[in-house]
């Protein structure tokens, strides 16, 4: 018979139960969060702004200051002892270039290709999943990692700054003061779009994922695109393509503690994250759902 | 579920390919145009040696890989097209269980239950906990599956083929790993599925696992199916093989090949070889009245095994 097209979810069995995509999208998550590698990782970012706050704290405790901000970053971390709000923004500025997409790097290239390594996948198809569906769980775990991890820096800098640090009025970058409190929802703000930067890495993740059996091969492989991306990124030549590169607009989140709101890159950086994830969201579930499951 | 079975009774196979196909992108043909038919419910015993395609034609059967010819039917509905209707009546043991080792037996089960569409949320956790108890495996449910025997991981895989009423179930090797006393188990248990209705499809490299338990049987080899039907039919198609142990082997050697008796070899005091058509008993009286001395006397039936050998030629687990 000559019916190729993959119709992996054609018409719906008639007893499904309504909730059974948010029972797999639990069960998802639930299986990412209580991997020991996961919960590693989230303590490998927590980690990171108790080191920035403590070394900031134990140069500064003199009564010196601290880096004039002389690398092309924003220079939040000469504020960091005036209020411990900027330790937010300085983690997360901090994590950005690597902690943070690795960490998505590894959750997106494994959650395809470790269960496929694992055997597991097979049980999962013949439950059945179905694949499309089984995919977008994964998609959707994926995102709520990104968040997570974001999270997880950002709290850990809040905590680490309230504690070590003065808190109150916010000067912001264009100078002008705003109450902590609504400082505290830029902060927030600034989180979510840290987070969804991350995007485009998660669906290139996802679909590296896809293509293989091993999930060794797939975390070190996006991982791997992750280095040679921000290395070509850095590389001044080339900085035509620039603008193409997912990381090109990281860092665009600093913005957003101007007043007013400087708008552009953020725009900018939300849609090539939407870009990217159409992209090689779509390319993922082209070789997934066409692939033989022989693992 | 017998009842249910009727209604869904179509009276035709519960597994049927035609012209099945798989030719692997490296070019090497794994499944040769397969005609398979498993009846409604029947134990069918699939045999093969180890790369003769039984996996991959299991595997195709279940939608996990495209067939590049042919087409396959599951409970009467085409495969893969219509997995999200079948696969829900079909529980699989493919290969070897497969566990997350970081979680409970429990939870691996919670797990596989959510990601079946028809199941109902409410009623899971009871439907898990049948399932274990069915397996024998309550006591171990909260241990870590990474701390599993072989034996444990195999019934936990069991389980989870176990978690609903199943009108098919597919068990690739189910006894892997286990003790005596736990294929026993898997034997009886799988007697007692066959019973409730349900059809079994089962794959064993243990010939006399299938013999004891198998109603059908089909053979594979080098990815072609050589022969189907029931077990019965195929052991009685190979003729048994004629012993005789005396002290005077020269003498009965003659004897018996004056009498048609071929393929004679001689060891020691025994001879055996392939009896001509009609009663042995005519031998028999042949050796005596030849004065031949006669310990003992038989034809010994033939087992699967000898036919599998005559079908597949050669050694169990080589492949071709």
């Amino acid at each position: 018979m000559s019916r190729a097209e993959p119709v992996y979810d054609a018409r719906s069995a008639p007893r499904v139960s309504p909730l059974w995509l948010l029972g797999l999208f639990r069960s998802e998550l639930l299986v990412t969060f209580r991997r020991w590698r996961t919960l590693a990782l989230l303590g490998v970012l927590a980690a990171v702004p108790v080191l920035v706050g403590v070394a900031v704290k134990v140069e500064t405790s003199d009564g010196g200051s601290i880096g004039s901000g002389g690398g092309e970053g924003p220079a939040f971390i000469s504020q960091v002892t005036n209020n411990g709000l900027f330790l937010v923004f300085t983690s997360l500025a901090a994590t950005l270039p690597f902690f943070l997409p690795m960490a998505v790097g590894v959750v997106a290239g494994d959650a395809v290709a470790g269960e496929a390594g694992a055997g597991t996948l097979r049980y999962l198809l013949v439950a059945p999943a179905g694949r499309t569906r089984l995919l977008l769980a994964k998609l959707t775990t994926v995102v709520a990692f990104c968040l997570a991890a974001t999270l997880t820096v950002a709290v850990a800098a809040l905590l680490t700054g309230a504690l070590l640090f003065p808190t109150g009025e916010v000067t912001l970058l264009s100078g002008t003061a705003v109450s902590f409190g609504e400082g505290l929802l830029r902060a927030g703000a600034i989180a979510v779009l840290v987070a969804a930067g991350l995007l485009g890495l998660a669906a290139l993740g996802l679909f590296v994922s896809s293509l293989t059996n091993s999930g060794i091969a797939a975390m070190a492989t996006t991982v791997g695109l992750l280095i040679t991306v921000q290395i070509l990124n850095a590389i001044p030549q080339l900085d035509a393509f620039h603008p193409y590169l997912f990381p090109h607009y990281w860092l665009s989140f600093a913005d957003l503690l101007r007043d007013p709101v400087y708008w552009d890159d953020i725009l900018k950086n939300l849609g090539l994250q939407a870009l990217y994830t159409a992209v090689f969201g779509s390319a993922a579930w082209a070789a997934f759902t066409s692939r033989d499951v022989t693992a | 579920m017998a009842e249910r079975t009727a209604v869904a009774g179509d009276t035709g196979a519960v597994i049927a390919t035609q012209g099945l196909t798989k030719r692997y992108r490296g070019g090497q043909l794994a499944v040769d145009a397969l005609d398979l038919s498993v009846p409604r419910g029947s134990v069918f015993g699939f045999l093969g040696p180890n790369g003769s395609g039984k996996t991959t034609t299991i595997r195709m059967l279940l939608g996990l890989i495209q067939p590049t010819g042919g087409a396959a039917h599951l409970l009467g509905e085409p495969m893969p097209g219509s997995g999200r209707r079948v696969l829900p009546r079909v529980g699989a043991l493919i290969e070897g269980p497969a566990l997350y080792g970081f979680l409970s037996g429990r939870a691996n089960l919670l797990r596989y239950d959510a990601a079946d569409p028809t199941a109902d949320p409410r009623t899971r956790a009871a439907r898990v906990d049948r399932a274990l108890e069915r397996v024998g495996l309550s006591g171990a449910a909260a241990k870590k599956a990474r701390a599993y025997s072989l034996g444990m991981k195999q019934r936990l895989g069991l389980a989870a083929a176990l978690l609903q009423p199943r009108e098919l179930l597919v068990l690739d090797e189910p006894t892997n790993g286990l003790d005596p006393q736990g294929m026993r188990e898997i034997r009886s248990l799988v007697r007692e599925l066959a019973e409730d209705g349900s059809t079994v499809f089962l794959s064993s490299h243990l010939l006399d696992e299938i013999e004891q338990v198998c109603t059908h049987t089909a053979v594979m080899h080098h990815g072609r199916l050589v022969t189907q039907g029931t077990v019965a039919e195929m052991s009685a198609g190979a003729r048994g093989r004629l012993t005789v142990t005396t002290p005077d082997p020269g003498e009965a050697a003659r004897v018996l090949k004056e009498h048609g008796v071929s393929d004679l070899s001689t060891a020691g005091e025994e001879l055996s070889g392939d009896p001509p058509p009609g009663d042995p008993a005519e031998l028999n009286t042949a050796l005596v009245r030849a004065g031949v001395r006669v310990r003992a006397f038989g034809v010994r039936q033939a087992s699967l095994e000898d036919v599998f050998v005559s079908l597949t030629g050669e050694g169990f687990d080589v492949a071709g």
